[in-house]
C-alpha cells in the first residue's frame, strides 16, 4: 500500500507476535458483560508500564491516562470495550444441567450444539440438542428455542459451577492463512488496538484511555467513564459486521454488506447511536489517503458504539468510530483479516500524529 | 497389559473416517488391536477384521463383534466466491451446524466452519427461522483464489470439535457415535488377553454403517459367525426426557425386540446379572437401525445381540457418554465370551 520506501514511522508494520500473542489472551479469557475482570486484568499488566495513571472506576471501567509532553495538547479519549456477549447460568436442574439466559445480542440458533466454558476457572461444559433420530420433521423446520437448551456440565461435573456464573463459548484463538479467528474478536480487537496506540502515543496528545465495561448490554461503561476523563474528542474503536457473503440466488447481488474484509478499517459516519462527527470522519479519512491506508466507510447501519454514549456527555463531545471489519460477530467465532487489523491501527496512529484541536474550529476554507 | 481407555478415544475421536472414507480411523484402530489379535484383514467395503483365537478344539465356534468406526460428516456440493456448499454424509439437523468447527479435507485439510447468513442473503422463507443445509455455508478464512486452488466439489469434511472432559466420568465431542463402541471392543479384547476363551472372537470396526450399514451386511459373508454382538450407541436422557431415552452412567442396555435372538438376550443378561454388571433392557419394538439389523438377515441368518451406550445429544458435535458406560459394555463382552462353553449353540433353544 505504501510504495514508498522511506515510509513515516506511522506506515510501518504494526502487527508482530507480540499484538498476536496479546489478542490471543484476550479473546480466550472470558469476560461477560457486568464480569469483565479476566479482560481487566489484562489490561491493566498491559497499560500500567506506559501511562502516568490508571485507575479502575466504579462500574469497572479501566481508565488510563498517557500524558504527551508538547505545550499544546488535545484531550483525545479513545474507548474499546472489555465486555463480550455470553451467558450466565440461571438455573440447576441437577445431574450437571443448567438453564441459562443470553448477555447481550446472541442468535438462538448459534447456541445448539457447541462447547461452552462456565465460570473463572473455565469449566467445560457442552449446549446440547435433542437427537435427530428422536425429531420429527415437523420439529426440525422449528428453531430450538434458549428454554429447550441447557448446559451440561457432565452427570458430576455440576458441583463446581453455581447460578450467576457466566459462561462463553470453549471457542480458542486461531490463526488460518490471511485471517484471525477467535471468539470475542468484538472487541478484544479494539482493546488490543488501544493497548498499542498507548505504547507509542504522540506527544501533541494526552490520551485518555478508557477500557468500558457493559458496551453489550448498553453502553453503559462508556457514559459514565467519558463524564469522568471529560475530553475533547471521542474515539471508539470496535469490531463491525462484515457480512459481504454471497447470496443464496446466485444471480442476486448482496448490496448490504455493512463492512467487507480486505477492504481495509470502517470509518462510521451513522450508525443506530451516533452520527458521527463529520470533522473527524475527513481528518480520518484524509489521513488514509495521505498514508496510502486503505479504508472503507461502513454502510450507514443501524448498531452502536460506545461513540454513542461518549458524544452526548457533559455539554457533548465531538466523536466517531473506527472498526476492525469481522464475520460472524455474536457467534461461536468471528473472523477476520490481518491486514484489516494492521491497516486499523496504523491509521489510528498516524491520525493521532496529525491530530490538532483546529481541526475542531469551524472553517469556511 | 492393560490399555487406558480415554487416551485411545481421544486419539479415535481425532481421526477422520466418514461413512465410505475410514482409511484414517480404520489405520489406529488395527493399531490398537495388533497386540490384542493375531490376524487382521480388510473388508471389500472397508470394515476392519481382526481374530483372536480361541483355546478350544478345532472347528471353534465363532463370535463376531460389530462396532461401526464411520463417521457422519459433509460434502462439498460447490464453490461461491470462496464459500463452500455442502451437502450431508449421514444423518443430520440443520439446526446444529451453524458456528461448527469443521476440516475440509482438500488437496490439504483445511480448518473451516458452518457458517448462517446474514437474513437478506437467505431465501425469505428462511426468514430467522432454521435455515436449510443447502443455504448454509463453509468459510475457510481463506482468499477466494486460494479455495479454488484447494477444494474440489466432492471433497468430504470432518467436524472438528476437540474431545471435552465433562467432570470425572464423561467425555464429550463428535462421532462419540460410535467410536465409543469401538472402545468397547477394545476393552473387551484387552480383557480377554488375559482370559482363557474356548471361542474365536473376530472383531470387527465396521464401514458405512451410517449410510445403509455396508459394512454389517457383508463382513458375516468374510467372518461365517455362529453369532453376532453389534455395540452401538443408544439415547441417554437430557433435558425433557425422551420416553425412549437411559440415564447417562448408570448402566448399558440390552437390546430386545425382532433384531434379537431372544435365547441369546437371557444368557447375555443372566452373565450381566451375575456379575453385578447394571444394565437395562432396551425395547426395539421393530427395527434397531444397527449393525445388528444388518447382521441377522446375512446368508442363512445369524443370531444377534444388541448392546447399547447411553448418548447424550446424538448426531451432533457434542455427544457426550460417560466412560463407566463404554467399560461396562466391554467387560460384559468379555466375561460372556470367556465363559462360553464350545457348544454353546447347541444349547440355545427357541421357546
Amino acid at each position: 500500500m505504501s510504495p514508498n520506501k522511506t515510509t513515516p514511522k506511522n506506515s510501518r508494520r504494526k502487527l508482530g507476535k507480540r499484538q498476536t500473542e496479546l489478542l490471543r489472551s484476550l479473546c480466550d479469557a472470558l469476560s461477560v458483560s457486568g464480569d469483565e475482570q479476566e479482560v481487566r486484568e489484562i489490561v491493566l499488566r498491559e497499560v500500567k508500564p506506559l501511562c502516568q495513571q490508571v485507575e479502575v472506576d466504579a462500574m469497572g471501567n479501566v481508565l488510563a491516562t498517557r500524558v504527551g509532553s508538547a505545550a499544546s495538547k488535545v484531550q483525545v479519549m479513545i474507548a474499546a470495550h472489555m465486555d463480550e456477549v455470553g451467558f450466565m447460568l440461571t438455573q440447576d436442574d441437577g445431574d450437571g444441567l443448567f438453564g441459562f439466559s443470553i448477555v447481550g445480542g446472541i442468535d438462538e440458533r448459534q447456541l445448539v450444539g457447541k462447547a461452552v466454558i462456565v465460570g473463572r476457572e473455565h469449566i467445560p461444559g457442552v449446549i446440547g440438542a435433542k437427537a435427530i433420530h428422536l425429531t420429527t420433521p415437523e420439529e426440525r423446520k422449528t428453531a430450538v428455542r434458549l428454554e429447550q437448551l441447557r448446559i451440561d456440565l457432565g452427570p458430576d461435573g455440576g458441583a463446581k459451577a453455581k447460578v450467576g456464573d457466566r459462561a462463553g463459548f470453549a471457542t480458542r484463538y486461531t490463526e488460518i492463512g490471511p485471517s484471525i479467528r477467535a471468539k470475542a474478536l468484538d472487541n478484544r480487537l479494539g482493546v488490543a488496538n488501544l493497548i498499542e496506540l498507548l505504547r507509542e502515543a504522540p506527544e501533541n496528545i494526552d490520551l485518555l484511555a478508557a477500557f468500558t465495561v457493559q458496551e453489550e448490554v448498553g453502553l453503559r461503561g462508556a457514559r459514565v467513564a467519558a463524564y469522568h476523563l471529560n475530553p475533547q474528542i471521542g474515539i471508539a474503536v470496535d469490531s463491525t459486521p462484515a457480512n459481504d457473503l454471497p447470496s443464496y440466488d446466485e444471480d442476486g447481488e448482496n448490496t448490504r454488506y455493512n463492512t467487507r474484509l480486505d477492504h481495509g478499517p470502517a470509518i462510521y459516519l451513522m450508525d443506530g447511536a451516533t452520527i458521527a462527527d463529520r470533522r473527524l470522519a475527513e481528518w480520518l479519512m484524509k489521513t488514509a489517503e495521505d498514508e496510502g491506508i486503505p479504508y472503507q466507510i461502513r454502510q450507514p447501519n443501524p448498531g452502536g458504539t460506545d461513540a454513542g454514549a461518549i458524544h452526548k456527555t457533559r455539554a457533548g463531545v465531538p466523536s466517531i468510530s473506527v472498526s476492525v471489519p469481522q464475520r460472524y460477530c455474536h457467534t461461536a467465532a468471528g473472523l477476520i483479516r490481518r491486514a484489516d487489523w494492521e491497516n486499523t491501527l496504523r491509521l489510528l496512529s498516524a491520525a493521532l500524529a496529525r491530530l490538532d484541536s483546529k481541526i475542531l474550529t469551524p472553517s469556511e476554507a | 497389559m492393560t490399555i487406558d481407555l480415554l487416551p485411545h478415544l481421544k486419539q479415535m475421536l481425532s481421526a477422520p473416517g466418514l461413512s465410505g472414507y475410514e482409511d484414517p480411523i480404520r489405520e489406529i484402530v488395527q493399531a490398537a488391536w495388533q497386540p490384542l489379535c493375531d490376524e487382521f484383514s480388510v473388508s471389500r467395503v472397508g470394515s476392519l477384521h481382526a481374530l483372536k483365537r480361541g483355546d478350544g478344539a478345532d472347528p471353534r465356534p465363532r463370535v463376531m463383534l460389530s462396532a461401526h468406526m464411520d463417521a457422519i460428516g459433509m460434502m462439498v456440493t460447490g464453490i461461491v466466491e470462496g464459500f463452500l456448499r455442502f451437502t450431508q454424509v449421514g444423518g443430520i439437523d440443520p439446526r446444529i451446524l451453524p458456528g461448527q468447527m469443521v476440516v475440509v479435507h482438500g488437496r490439504k485439510d483445511l480448518q473451516g466452519m458452518v457458517v448462517l447468513p446474514p437474513t437478506h442473503l437467505l431465501p425469505p422463507e428462511a426468514g430467522s427461522g432454521v435455515v436449510a443445509l443447502q443455504y448454509l455455508l463453509i468459510e475457510t478464512g481463506l482468499h477466494p483464489d486460494e479455495v479454488e486452488k484447494l477444494v474440489r466439489v466432492g471433497d468430504v469434511v470432518s467436524f472438528a470439535q476437540e474431545p471435552i472432559e465433562l467432570g470425572a466420568t464423561a467425555l464429550a465431542g463428535h462421532t462419540l457415535d460410535n467410536r465409543v463402541s469401538v472402545a468397547a471392543v477394545t476393552h473387551c479384547l484387552d480383557i480377554l488377553s488375559r482370559r482363557k476363551h474356548a471361542w474365536d472372537v473376530w472383531a470387527v470396526a465396521s464401514s458405512q454403517e451410517e449410510i445403509g450399514v455396508t459394512g454389517a451386511f457383508t463382513s458375516p459373508v468374510d467372518i461365517q459367525p455362529d453369532f453376532a454382538i453389534a455395540i452401538d450407541v443408544t439415547f441417554a436422557r437430557s433435558l425433557g426426557g425422551d420416553y425412549r431415552s437411559f440415564p447417562l452412567g448408570e448402566g448399558v442396555t440390552l437390546a430386545w425386540g425382532p433384531n434379537i435372538h431372544p435365547s441369546l438376550y437371557e444368557a447375555i443378561a443372566k452373565t450381566a446379572y451375575d456379575l453385578d454388571i447394571p444394565f437395562m433392557r432396551e425395547a426395539t419394538p421393530t427395527m434397531t437401525g444397527t449393525d445388528a439389523y444388518a447382521i441377522q438377515v446375512v446368508q442363512s441368518g445369524i443370531p444377534c445381540l444388541l448392546i447399547g451406550i447411553p448418548l447424550r445429544y446424538m448426531h451432533t458435535p457434542v455427544e457426550t457418554v460417560s466412560l463407566k458406560d463404554v467399560r461396562r459394555a466391554g467387560r460384559l463382552m468379555a466375561e460372556f465370551i470367556s465363559a462360553l462353553p464350545q457348544d454353546f449353540m447347541q444349547t440355545l433353544e427357541w421357546k
